[in-house]
């Protein structure tokens, strides 16, 4: 489904991915892990189509098609979706109106007739459930005052509706309590089929004890320098990433 | 005459022309102040841009533009003209104009005894003594040029009294219409605005013009607020792009009222819009909202001035700009708290969103306070689309333009959502919406 192959990207100059590689196939689940300014956020924004990253090498193919060369809109389309680590307020949209727009916007992408004012509702009523928001959100302006928590499950409540093939998770267990956690990762795991595949971008083990990843790899200075199963993951949460540093070839920890 | 014709002296000419046709009722009370007002016009002459004022307002264009006297135009009335103005509301009261006349056939008014709206000329034949009991006692003429060139001409417009104690829940809808075939003609609307105490009504005023004319609006509006009374007043200026729209908006507040006003600028060449408010009893409560959308080299200039003269009244200002092209934006807001008005609380916002980079904004806020125990709060913000929320929306699969759009209909629609009118505000909304194309103001 996606391949990623020799990926450098800059953001204001600054080189932050080296040379970074990845295969996801459908029906898998990837953890990306690693320490603070490793590039597991800049990953994240690159496939999603922030312009601000400047991509200087390497391909980046999904589903077929070269995926740096479409907008970010079209990636959507496309079945492509970024779950924000930091999502955006924006004073004045309303939940339930930005998500039907933006459903029907994919839907006429693939040649759809829209869907109406009573099938979004039922639509939306049930994908709530999966994430347990109230139905008074659909009436507040997207995101604004929401809670971190909330923030968080209105981002996998429009993966819900989105039904996105390929979901990449920017940390999103960032600032969450323990129940809501576990809300996010039920959300995600229900939503999990072998047709779609799952990105997790992540610093902590801890929302990988909900949803499972088929594939842990550590990230470091833009590459990924060692890759494993779900007990890689364990390991890091033992040692820390010190460890890993040792590892690294030469050239790429100098610095 | 060796002396250069300029137009403030024209309309000397054109008010002593005014004077012959009067027939006779050049000795009322009303019109020894149209002669005052002249005379106060004829020394201050249109503002220059030397006035703090009008520092960013250049109307000495207005000096040699050689307007006609809408009067003098012929006028020719036709319903399909207006239709796309009328609200739908069956039971809403309308005062049509053309060119600053009352057209009594296409205006419809329901009035419960007690209550007038009707159109001004004809209420100063019918009850002369109401109306020019309060007709220019609050609108400043002596240094304020404009308002004394109305006050000069003031003919027609329209003249509503609510008594005490009557809710009117049915908008008046005045709508002035300009249609100037090729004449550069001027206008001088007058409205007037009574309500009684433990009254309520809502007014929509509304200003429009064909496209490609040129012609001068200089409407003014009074409204007297009574006692605990509440006023919700609304004006949609839509002049031709090519039109000058110079207007001042006097509100007087007695105690304990509640005056929401609501201004909404999409259209004119020059837009003046001057709010003067005062709240002259304790516990008023002011609400004022504004959204104005410029392109092209449009300027559009909103003056706004809070007089709290008295204790525990609180003002809350909140205007929205969003300019594109080569537009310019002025917003001066001025809250000034006199010594005795202690409790006062005033707040006042001014956003613009600029969709070029050579668009423009001059915000100036400005606190006078002379009593101690007062909170007076004020921001002004200019900035672009916020492309975090762009980039979010995109990302969500909506098309570029269309994320634009959306931010930008969000901004005004901040202020929209204060509109309680559920037709005033469908109207205004689809306002909005037709002037957005492709993340720009279409002009």
């Amino acid at each position: 489904m996606l391949t990623i192959k020799n990926l450098h990207a800059s953001v204001e100059g600054k080189e932050i991915l080296k040379g970074l590689d990845l295969q996801v196939q459908a029906g898998e689940i990837h953890a990306i892990m690693g320490p603070n300014g490793s590039g597991k956020s800049t990953l994240a924004q690159v496939l999603a189509g922030r312009k601000e990253y400047e991509v200087t090498k390497g391909s980046v193919e999904y589903n077929g098609k070269d995926l740096l060369e479409l907008s970010p809109e079209d990636r959507a389309r496309e079945g492509v979706f970024l779950a924000f680590q930091y999502p955006v307020e924006i004073p004045g949209v309303n939940t339930s109106y930005f998500l039907r727009t933006a459903l029907n916007e994919k839907r006429e992408y693939e040649g759809k007739k829209p869907v109406s004012a009573m099938e979004f509702l039922k639509l939306i009523r049930d994908r709530m459930k999966l994430v347990q928001m109230d139905e008074s959100f659909l009436k507040r302006a997207v995101n604004e005052g929401f809670s971190g928590g909330e923030k968080k499950r209105n981002e996998i409540l429009q993966m819900a509706v989105l039904e996105p093939q390929l979901a990449v998770l920017d940390e999103t267990d960032s600032g969450l309590d323990i129940d809501a956690l576990k809300i996010v990762a039920q959300g995600v795991n229900s939503l999990k089929n072998e047709k779609n595949a799952v990105i997790l971008v992540t610093h902590y083990q801890r929302l990988l004890d909900y949803i499972v990843p088929d594939y842990v790899h550590v990230l470091y200075k833009g590459k990924i320098v060692k890759s494993g199963d779900k007990n890689l993951a364990l390991e890091l949460e033992k040692q820390g990433y010190d460890w890993l540093k040792e590892d690294v070839p030469y050239e790429s920890v100098k610095e | 005459m060796n002396q250069p014709i300029t137009d403030k002296f024209w309309y000397e000419v054109n008010f002593a022309d005014l004077e012959k046709r009067l027939n006779g009722q050049s000795h009322s009370p009303l019109h020894k102040i149209r002669r005052e007002a002249m005379q106060h016009f004829t020394r201050m002459g249109f503002p220059s841009i030397r006035k703090e004022e009008w520092r960013f307002t250049d109307v000495s264009s207005l000096n040699n533009t050689g307007f006609k006297p809408a009067t003098v135009a012929p006028v020719k009335v036709t319903e399909p003209l207006f239709k796309p103005f009328f609200l739908n509301d069956p039971q809403h009261s309308r005062l049509v104009f053309l060119n600053g006349q009352y057209i009594p056939e296409l205006s419809a008014t329901r009035s419960p005894s007690g209550v007038y709206i009707s159109g001004l000329a004809d209420a100063l034949q019918k009850m002369p003594e109401l109306v020019q009991r309060y007709i220019t006692r609050y609108a400043n003429y002596i240094d304020r040029e404009f308002t004394a060139l109305n006050t000069a001409f003031l003919h027609d417009g329209a003249f509503i009294y609510v008594p005490d104690n009557v809710i009117l829940k049915e908008p008046i809808h005045l709508l002035y219409l300009t249609s100037a075939a090729g004449n550069t003609l001027v206008s001088h609307p007058r409205n007037l605005v009574v309500t009684g105490a433990n009254s309520a009504v809502t007014v929509l005023e509304s200003y429009a013009g064909a496209d490609a004319d040129k012609y001068l609006t200089n409407p003014v509006t009074e409204v007297i607020a009574g006692e605990n009374a509440v006023v919700e007043h609304y004006k949609i200026q839509q002049e031709s792009l090519q039109a000058y729209h110079i207007a001042a908006l006097f509100v007087h507040q007695q105690r304990s009222s509640t005056v929401n006003l609501h201004s909404y600028s999409f259209g004119g060449a020059i837009v003046r819009n001057d709010v003067i408010n005062v709240l002259a009893g304790e516990g008023c409560g002011s609400n004022l909202n504004g959204l104005y959308l410029a392109g092209g080299s449009r300027l559009v200039d909103n003056h706004t001035l809070i007089d709290h003269a008295r204790p525990h009244c609180s003002s809350r200002q909140v205007y929205h700009g969003i300019l594109d092209g080569n537009a310019r934006a002025v917003f001066s807001g001025k809250i000034h708290v006199r010594p005795e008005a202690q409790k006062t609380d005033a707040i006042q916002s001014n956003k613009n969103l600029l969709l070029s980079d050579s668009a423009m904004v001059d915000t100036k806020p400005q606190l006078e306070i002379f009593a101690d125990d007062v909170r007076c709060t004020h921001g002004g913000t200019v900035g672009q689309i916020d492309e975090n929320g762009v980039f979010y929306l995109r990302s969500r699969g909506i098309n570029e333009k269309l994320a634009k759009e959306m931010m930008i209909h969000a901004f005004a629609g901040e202020i929209l959502r204060t509109i309680r009118n559920e037709e005033i505000h469908n109207r205004i909304d689809s306002m909005v919406l037709a002037r957005l194309e492709n993340g720009h103001i279409k002009y």
